[in-house]
């Protein structure tokens, strides 16, 4: 049984169909890459994915459970204890600081812990920046706590909507690195990108245009090694 | 446990590092609790405060005999049955005809100090009387014998004839029951007492040789008209042979602004409460709105909608509950100014009046909250996540 599969997932605003019926199957574990031009329909399925918005037609089967025709609540359980996300904008809690931005998701997960929460950034390699706030860190910093607060809960998945869209060459490098080490340890990774580096380092990537899926390539020379970068 | 250390450190966080919204809060909250306990304050203590400025007005009670004179011994009993802390003044009179140039004017004897207590609107133009044969005499007696401070003028007591028909004739005539007083003051009053002279009763039980007896006594009680009216039954009960009734023309009007005072107070009271709410609530909209990334944020990381309530009406509560310690601290010292500058007397301190305005600052700060924290359990993350 695949960990997710779209099944003619449609989502239609007014007459534009921003996912035509869509179907795709990612394996638990996998790591798929989603490109496409602008408008092509990437967020909007990341966002059906993430569930945080609803398709307007088909199923969306989560771990076995359609979660197509859940109400708001049952959506927000999901995500508290499913998904991590993982924005292009990073969306950081500004008054709070980076080992309490990431305690964040475990509040509503579970129970805080400042001592994982740290061990979260240390992964990251931000344990020096723990008490730093968003304002006091770089953009890729930022983004790299982003990475530890998707990662703290232990999520069947993680959605990352042009996670390096933001970023220069250097911290996209880290970013990636990161992904390689999720994936490395079992994590399944769903990551939009418009940068064909960021999605060949994928094991397969699928091509969206105008709500359907265009193609699909899988990659042949796919390793997982982990590259030597330090993280600091 | 360890979750709501959380959302402690999550809601003073939010309080403190975003300080300049929340100053604003702040001081809208405290400024309306301020206002609210000085004008409580002031709402409870305004019918001692104009109590004490009502009594410029004049006495509010009075004691008759139910027969013909009211005793030294009966004025005692009436003294000591008002309470002593609201008593202002209590004057007695004894009136008597005196002859001054063989025209007949009406003489009263009191004890001047506690006449210029019950009557402090008496204008008097010199002084009042201090001494034996000191007199003070009322506008139109002074206009009638063109009198002035400092002349003097013969009082001369006529016996009435009946009672003497059949007392000794000799000592009837003696002519020695006059009086050559000095004039201390001229009274101005715009009243009967214009028409009057007024002496010591040492020198008016000279001039009858009859010792002191009053005819009425005045009273002038800082009290509302139900404990006055309390005190009046009183003292018709338990003190024989006389009755006690109250001025009503004086009661009556003081009760009346009184009431309007309090009014226009609890009036002030409700507008401030309004704005107090008007302000939190846009400040608190405005706060929502500044923070839907974050609010949608939350919701992405799977924060109920209870989760954003209480978190929001936390913040809200925190604000109010400072803003009321704050403002109900102030508004004991605004209440304080207002005594001050108004009714010249300082207020009395109410301390159970801090925990209460803690508690309606949270109360109104919860209600001000409860249409920006809706707005904000509203929030699409989808929507708001996106874009820029
Ligand atoms: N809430 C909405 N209401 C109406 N139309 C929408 C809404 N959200 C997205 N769309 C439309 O759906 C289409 C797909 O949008 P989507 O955000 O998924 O594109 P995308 O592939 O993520 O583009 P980009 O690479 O620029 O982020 C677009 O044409 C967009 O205008
Ligand atoms: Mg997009």
């Amino acid at each position: 049984m695949s960990l997710l599969e779209l099944k003619n997932v449609s989502k239609i605003y007014g007459n534009l169909h921003a996912l035509d019926h869509v179907s795709l199957k990612v394996e638990k574990g996998e790591w798929l890459a989603i490109m496409g031009p602008s408008g092509s329909g990437k967020s909007t399925m990341m966002n059906i994915i993430g569930a945080l918005d609803k398709a307007t037609e088909g199923e969306i089967l989560l771990d076995g459970e359609d979660i197509s025709k859940k109400n708001a609540r049952a959506l927000t359980d999901i995500r508290r204890d499913k998904i991590g996300l993982i924005f292009q904008q990073f969306h950081l809690v500004s008054y709070l600081t980076a080992v309490e931005n990431v305690m964040l998701a475990q509040y509503y997960h579970s129970i805080p812990d400042e001592k994982e929460a740290l061990e979260a950034l240390d992964r990251v390699g931000l344990a020096n920046r723990a008490k730093h706030y968003p304002s006091q860190l770089s953009g890729g910093e930022q983004q790299r706590v982003c990475v530890a607060r998707a990662l703290i809960n232990y999520p069947e998945i993680i959605l990352a909507d042009e996670p390096t869209g933001n970023l220069d060459e250097a911290n996209e490098e880290i970013v990636v690195e990161l992904f390689r080490r999720l994936h490395m340890e079992g994590t399944t990774l769903v990551v939009v990108t418009h940068n064909p580096e960021v999605a060949e380092v994928a094991q397969r990537t699928i091509v969206l245009r105008n709500g359907r899926v265009d193609h699909e390539t899988v990659n042949e020379n796919f390793t997982g090694k982990i590259k030597h970068i330090t993280l600091q | 446990m360890k979750k709501r250390r959380m959302y402690f450190r999550m809601i003073t966080a939010s309080l403190l590092r975003r300080r300049s919204r929340m100053v604003i809060a702040l001081l809208a909250i405290s400024i309306g609790a301020m206002i609210l306990s000085g004008l409580v304050t002031i709402y409870i203590d305004v019918p001692r405060q104009m109590g004490a400025q009502f009594r410029s007005y004049g006495a509010n009670m009075i004691v008759t005999s139910d027969g013909d004179t009211i005793t030294t011994k009966q004025a005692d009993a009436v003294r000591e049955i008002v309470p002593q802390d609201k008593l202002v003044g209590m004057a007695t009179y004894r009136y008597e005809t005196v002859r001054v140039n063989d025209r007949p004017v009406m003489a009263a004897a009191a004890d001047m100090e506690q006449v210029q207590k019950t009557s402090p609107f008496w204008l008097v133009d010199g002084a009042w009387p201090a001494a034996e044969s000191e007199i003070m005499i009322g506008k139109n007696v002074a206009e009638l014998y063109n009198l002035k401070p400092g002349k003097r003028m013969t009082c001369t007591f006529a016996p009435e004839t009946e009672t003497e028909a059949e007392g000794n004739e000799t000592e009837e005539v003696v002519l020695d029951n006059w009086i050559d007083f000095t004039v201390t003051g001229i009274l101005d009053t715009g009243g009967k007492e214009e028409d009057y002279v007024y002496m010591l009763p040492s020198d008016m039980e000279k001039l009858t040789g009859e010792p002191t007896e009053y005819d009425i006594c005045e009273l002038s009680v800082s009290a509302g008209s139900e404990e006055l009216k309390a005190v009046a039954e009183q003292i018709t009960n338990e003190v024989d042979g006389v009755s006690a009734r109250l001025v009503k023309r004086v009661t009556e009007s003081e009760d009346t602004v009184l009431s309007k005072l309090q009014s226009l107070v609890l009036l002030v009271t409700i507008v401030v409460l309004a704005l107090t709410m008007i302000c939190v609530a846009t400040t608190m909209t405005a706060v929502v709105a500044e923070r839907r990334k974050e609010i949608g944020l939350r919701k992405a990381l799977g924060a109920s909608n209870q989760s954003i309530i209480s978190e929001f009406m936390g913040e809200g509560i925190v604000l109010g509950a400072c803003g009321g310690l704050l403002g109900g601290l102030l508004g004991f010292l605004f209440a304080q100014a207002v005594s001050r500058n108004v009714f010249n007397s300082s207020i009395t301190l109410m301390p159970w009046l801090v925990p209460v305005t803690i508690l309606a600052s949270v109360a109104v700060t919860g209600a001000a909250c409860l249409i920006p924290i809706k707005s904000a359990t509203q929030v699409d993350p989808a929507l708001v996540l996106k874009g820029e």
